[in-house]
């Protein structure tokens, strides 16, 4: 090699991946310098769909801010519905029916399930396999029916409210959800065999992307970045909000912090998830699904409240400050998907850029999430 | 050496395997709607934009123009007008505008209306390059809707 062309290869270059591009699934921006192909650096540049959904909530009425949930992530927005409405109960000390805490179980778990299934098929898309979608899209079509039929709406549920859910469940949704659990389980061994012990697979994502739990420290990741580090966190068991201490249930686990941990913890979690609605339906007591007594007009006494919930991409919280009016002073809105991008940069140097790229799928992103 | 080979016996195996699943699928029958042609009858809790419902009685609407609705909208799409009347108790409603390009479909109006006056149609098939198509009159409707 000459001298001339030696120095050309230590020339970096810039290129954008993204506001537009399909691999970052989002207008999610970012500037990479290149090394030939490796990464030398990787800024994600945000703000390309900032909405101000926090300063929304500090214009408008407590249950008016309801909506906005749904919105920001849209592939586990029940997640995001539950986590809000249990914040303003535990302000408003609304006690919430049994039956109604079963039913937002369900459905959150359904809706969990139904994420996972979508990151699947997007992540392996990614990786360039284009049939793995198709065959979630199936399963995940089936979850999306049903929610339907309880929620009224397919993907920006507003579905549960201050002191229950909007409307009940019929018994044919619980059959339902039974029927499903049924099919998925069939369909588990094919996924696994399809996909996880594909030897391209295998190859791309063991051992690539290392995140380690210091990293996760560093950055706040949390959710199955977190879990596929080898740190067993979960909000449902480490700090249980809802009936989640009734059921019986794992948080998977696993120590490679590579890519291949995280795709193994999602694929575990969706059979505890599936558990979980198990229990739940054999144990749904009757009753009504509406606390008797929820105010008209919800004043929170003045405080500064916190509470977080186990959405499909980690933790979710919401710190509200009340100043005993009908509307919060501050809303912060802490999102998953805005910590566990953070560390990208620091994780990608010196990764090949197809690599990067199956490391950016790996940690599951969603934009409307990251931007608020 | 020998791992070398049994990694390339393995990994054919594993591609085998992911043939044979992708050819069964192959032959199975579509799982799609054919949608132009077919198409999904809604479920009853399928959130379309909302409208007034028709009393089988009177075979008018029950809004009693009290404005819950209007004041409980978080996107502020619902403007309600309602006139006093001479001999009718309660004031008529006169104007029901719903500005659907706004409407986020969280069904706080519903939740709001005592007399049940509002529900969320079925109509999923709205498309259109103006927006004035989505301002709608729903007494209009109410009326047209035989
Ligand atoms: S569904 Fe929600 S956003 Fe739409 S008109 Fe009713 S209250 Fe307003
Ligand atoms: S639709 Fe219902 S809430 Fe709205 S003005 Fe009429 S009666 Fe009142």
């Amino acid at each position: 090699m000459s001298s001339q062309t030696a120095s050309q290869n230590k020339e970096h270059f810039e290129i954008n991946l993204g506001p537009q591009h399909p691999a970052t699934h989002g207008v999610l921006r970012v500037k990479l310098l290149m090394d030939g192909e490796y990464v030398v650096d990787a800024e994600p540049v945000l703000g390309y769909i900032h909405r101000m959904h926090e300063l929304m909530g500090e214009n408008r009425t407590w249950a008016k801010y309801l909506p906005n949930m749904g919105r920001l992530d849209y592939l586990s927005a029940l997640s995001y519905n539950l986590g809000y409405v249990e914040l303003v109960e535990k302000m408003a000390a609304i006690e919430v029916p049994e039956r109604a805490e079963y039913i937002r179980v369900i459905t959150t778990e359904m809706n969990r399930i139904s994420s996972h299934l979508l990151w699947f098929g997007a992540f392996v898309l990614d990786l360039g396999g284009f049939t793995p979608l198709l065959y979630a899209f199936d399963d995940r079509e089936h979850i999306l029916d049903l929610l339907e039929s309880v929620t009224g709406s397919r993907l920006t549920y507003c579905y549960f409210r201050f002191g229950g859910c909007s409307n009940d469940v019929e018994d044919e949704f619980l059959t339902g959800c039974l029927t499903f659990i049924k099919r998925l389980r069939s369909r588990m061994p094919m996924y696994h065999n399809l996909v996880t012990k594909n030897v391209i697979l295998m190859q791309r994502l063991e051992g690539v992307g290392p995140v380690s739990a210091e990293m996760c420290r560093k950055y706040g990741a949390t959710g199955p970045v977190l879990r596929g580090s080898g740190i067993n966190y979960d909000v449902r068991k480490n700090e249980p909000y809802s009936v989640y201490p009734e059921f019986d249930f794992d948080v998977p686990v696993y120590n490679e912090c590579d890519s291949m941990a995280r795709y193994m913890v999602r694929m575990d979690e969706m059979d505890q998830c599936m558990r979980i609605i198990e229990q739940a339906i054999a144990k749904i007591p009757e009753g009504p699904v509406m606390a008797a007594k929820v105010p008209k007009m919800i004043k929170p006494a003045a405080g500064d409240y916190y509470h977080a919930v186990e959405a499909a991409r980690g933790t979710f919280a919401i710190r509200a400050v009340s100043e005993g009016k009908n509307q919060a002073y501050r809303m912060k809105l802490r999102s998953p998907t805005f910590s566990n991008l953070s560390l990208f940069q620091e994780a990608s140097k010196g990764m090949l850029l197809a690599d990067a790229l199956a490391f950016m799928g790996s940690i599951d992103l969603v934009i409307p999430e990251i931007d608020r | 050496m020998a791992g070398y080979f049994t990694n390339i016996l393995s990994g054919t195996k594993s591609l085998l395997v992911g043939l044979s699943i992708t050819q069964r699928e192959f032959f199975k029958k579509p799982v799609t709607l054919q949608y132009p042609w077919e198409s999904l009858e809604m479920t009853p809790r399928y959130r379309g934009h909302i409208q007034l419902v028709k009393d089988g009685e009177t075979g008018t609407h029950k809004c009693i123009s009290c404005g819950l609705c209007d004041k409980g909208c978080p996107s502020g799409c619902i403007t309600v007008k309602g006139e006093k009347q001479e001999g009718v108790k309660v004031k008529v409603l006169v104007r029901y505008d719903l500005d659907f390009t706004k409407c986020s479909l969280c069904g706080q109006c519903i939740d709001n209306c005592k007399p049940g006056a509002i529900e969320f149609s079925k109509e999923y098939n709205l498309a259109s390059t103006r927006k004035e198509d989505f301002y709608y009159d729903l007494l209009k409707r109410l009326k047209e809707q035989k």
